[in-house]
């Protein structure tokens, strides 16, 4: 026994450790659905690649510009990935050498190439956005057609918009101004433009009953925006002469600097109203609390989902997302603008249908495949993996 | 003509922006960004339209000793403290950023500590929101309160100690009906915003215009 456990040891000692083995199945290929400025090299795994950097390092993508060589040093992937974009001159060739590294051995992979990069001129992964983005746009261009030719649309009424008038009248009352907020957009915030709407709406109604309105802002091309629009709206009604530009002033683009800037304004002026409309984030309550704190009506509407739940629990009518949106359309009436949410309502209800089919079909799918027949699966997993590509 | 080539412009950057996104050669395969560029160095000299109008109205209000005017002369002497900091640092050190320069210890001892005060009010500002928001005036409130309830305590260590079930309600309340209501809201947003952009591109909407 002894003899024959010695016989093992010694045969284990002796015999050739097995050899690192390569990676397999080498590709490399122009990288799809780019500017022409990367080649993807992928490989299949070596048997000792297991995922433990500490026995499998990972693997080294050596690159040249033809097959002879000189080969240098493209990257470092490590242990468990099997692919790696190289980026590389547009229109050229290169050739590429996969070396699987376990220190302190080291193994290359059959080369491969040549591979070049090239642009698309589409991309291909962007087709289901392409697809859905046509069928939008031809429903509010139908609708806006069908509302030019004088077809009456209905639209709901949106409590917070409605209650502009009432805000800014009891202000007047209590001769106090009015305060506008943008929060933290940019004018290329689609939510600013239409905040910009809302404001020319409040700076008509302010120079009607000839209210001060205070227009503190956080970024300087809003607050340019801004200006021309509360000046535009004082003309309106004939009044440019209680148009005041340090107004509508520029505060600082520090997050809470601003925040701090408007509480002191709302402290110290006392504002009858306030209005937060555009994009917020967590200065969003600090000045809604302080708004509250000072008896103001506030109305809020913003398309942030996080600081939505701090404006409806500190506000008084908040503007839920697309509320926002409309805001231009609904304060507006135009029969064209009305027609364009009238096509986004159509999408809407085109979509609810959709997802309540698609769960119907998924949970039938789910109980068919369960009974072993998967075809109702697979097509629900083919529909929702077009949507999720891209 | 004042309104035709404003409009003319949204027009014609609405659509290079559309294609890029699809179009990924060149020179279109760029473009976004380069446009963004461009917004970034515009956004750049606006800063001194700013800080024109900072220091305008709130030199204005010393002037006319209006109501609150001393907290204007703080503005002020801050601001150009700041500014006098950071040039000189600008001159003396390698990098505005440079440990122990004087634009960094403005940063550091002022803007810092300033900004975690504000931060740390936010906790007390949920506080009274969160009581407002929370009473049982209407059915509505109450499953507000009663869902607000167990969120918290689903998510905290004493949860599970009161009943080990609340986590798993707590969950099923975020990943149910909470996130129903979130795709919900984003969907609307995503659907108003292609309206919306659809009609600043074809120039139904003009607001940005004044």
């Amino acid at each position: 026994m002894k003899k024959l456990f010695m016989v093992l040891t010694l045969a284990c000692l002796l015999s050739p450790a097995r050899a690192l083995e390569p990676p397999v199945d080498v590709k490399a290929v122009d990288t799809p659905n780019d500017e022409g400025s990367s080649i993807t090299v992928s490989w299949g795994r070596s048997p000792q690649d297991q995922g433990d950097a500490t026995v499998f390092k990972g693997y080294q993508i050596l690159r040249a510009e033809n097959d002879k060589g000189p080969f240098v040093e493209a990257g470092f992937v490590i242990c468990g990935k099997n692919d790696f974009r190289d980026n590389v001159e547009s229109h050229k060739s290169y050739y590429y050498q996969v070396r699987a590294v376990a220190f302190p051995d080291s193994s290359n992979a059959v080369l491969t190439g040549p591979a070049a990069a090239t642009a698309q001129w589409f991309d291909s992964s962007r087709t289901n956005v392409l697809i859905l983005t046509i069928i939008l746009c031809f429903l509010i261009i139908w609708y806006i057609e069908r509302a030019k030719k004088g077809e009456e649309l209905f639209i709901r009424k949106i409590q917070g918009l409605d209650a502009i008038d009432e805000a800014v009248g009891r202000s007047t009352e209590l001769g106090k101004p009015i305060m506008f907020s943008f929060g933290l957009g940019e004018i290329k915030d689609i939510v600013t433009v239409a905040a910009l709407a809302i404001l020319r709406q409040v700076a008509v109604r302010c120079a009607q009953h000839g209210t001060e309105l205070l227009v503190p802002n956080w970024d300087p091309l809003v607050m340019a925006a801004a200006q021309e629009t509360v000046q535009q709206a004082y003309s309106e009604p004939g009044r440019p002469d209680l148009y005041k530009e340090g107004n509508v002033s520029f505060l600082t683009s520090d997050q809470f600097g601003y925040a701090a800037g408007v509480d002191g304004m709302m402290l110290r002026q006392k504002p009858g109203a306030v209005f937060f409309m555009g994009y917020f984030y967590a200065e969003a309550l600090l000045m809604s609390e302080t708004g509250h704190s000072i008896g103001a009506i506030q109305i809020a509407g913003t398309t942030a989902i996080t600081q939505l739940p701090f404006f409806i629990a500190s506000c008084d009518y908040t503007l839920i997302g697309e509320e926002m949106l409309a805001a231009s359309c609904y304060l507006k009436r135009d029969p064209q603008l009305l027609g364009s949410l009238k096509g986004e309502d159509f999408v809407k209800a085109f979509l609810i249908i959709g997802f309540a089919l698609m769960a119907v079909w998924g949970t039938a799918g789910y109980i068919l495949n369960n009974a072993g027949n998967p075809w109702m699966m697979n097509v629900f997993q083919a529909v929702k993996n077009w949507f999720i590509t891209g | 003509m004042k309104k035709e080539i404003p409009l003319a412009i949204t027009f014609i950057t609405g659509l290079i922006i559309i294609v890029t996104f699809f179009i990924p050669h060149q020179p279109l395969g760029t473009m976004q960004q380069r446009l963004l560029l461009w917004y970034s160095i515009v956004l750049g000299f606006t800063m001194l339209l700013g800080m024109d109008s900072l220091l305008r109205s709130n030199i204005q209000k010393i002037v006319r000793k209006a109501p609150g005017w001393p907290f204007a002369l703080v503005l002020i002497i801050g601001f150009l403290g700041t500014l006098i900091a950071g040039i000189y640092t600008w001159a003396t050190s390698e990098s505005l950023l440079s440990l122990g320069s004087s634009f960094m210890y403005v940063y550091t001892y002022f803007i810092i500590p300033l900004q975690a005060t504000m931060f740390s009010l936010l906790a007390f500002f949920i506080a009274s929101a969160a009581y407002r928001a929370f009473r049982a005036r209407s059915l509505e409130a109450t499953l507000l309160l009663i869902t607000a309830a167990i969120v918290m305590l689903g998510r905290v260590p004493v949860g599970v100690e009161i009943w080990d079930k609340l986590p798993v309600m707590q969950d099923w309340i975020m990943e149910v009906p909470q996130m129903a209501a979130k795709r919900g809201i984003f969907i609307g947003i995503a659907l108003g915003t292609v309206a919306m952009s659809l009609r600043v591109i074809l120039g139904l909407e003009r607001t940005y215009l004044s």
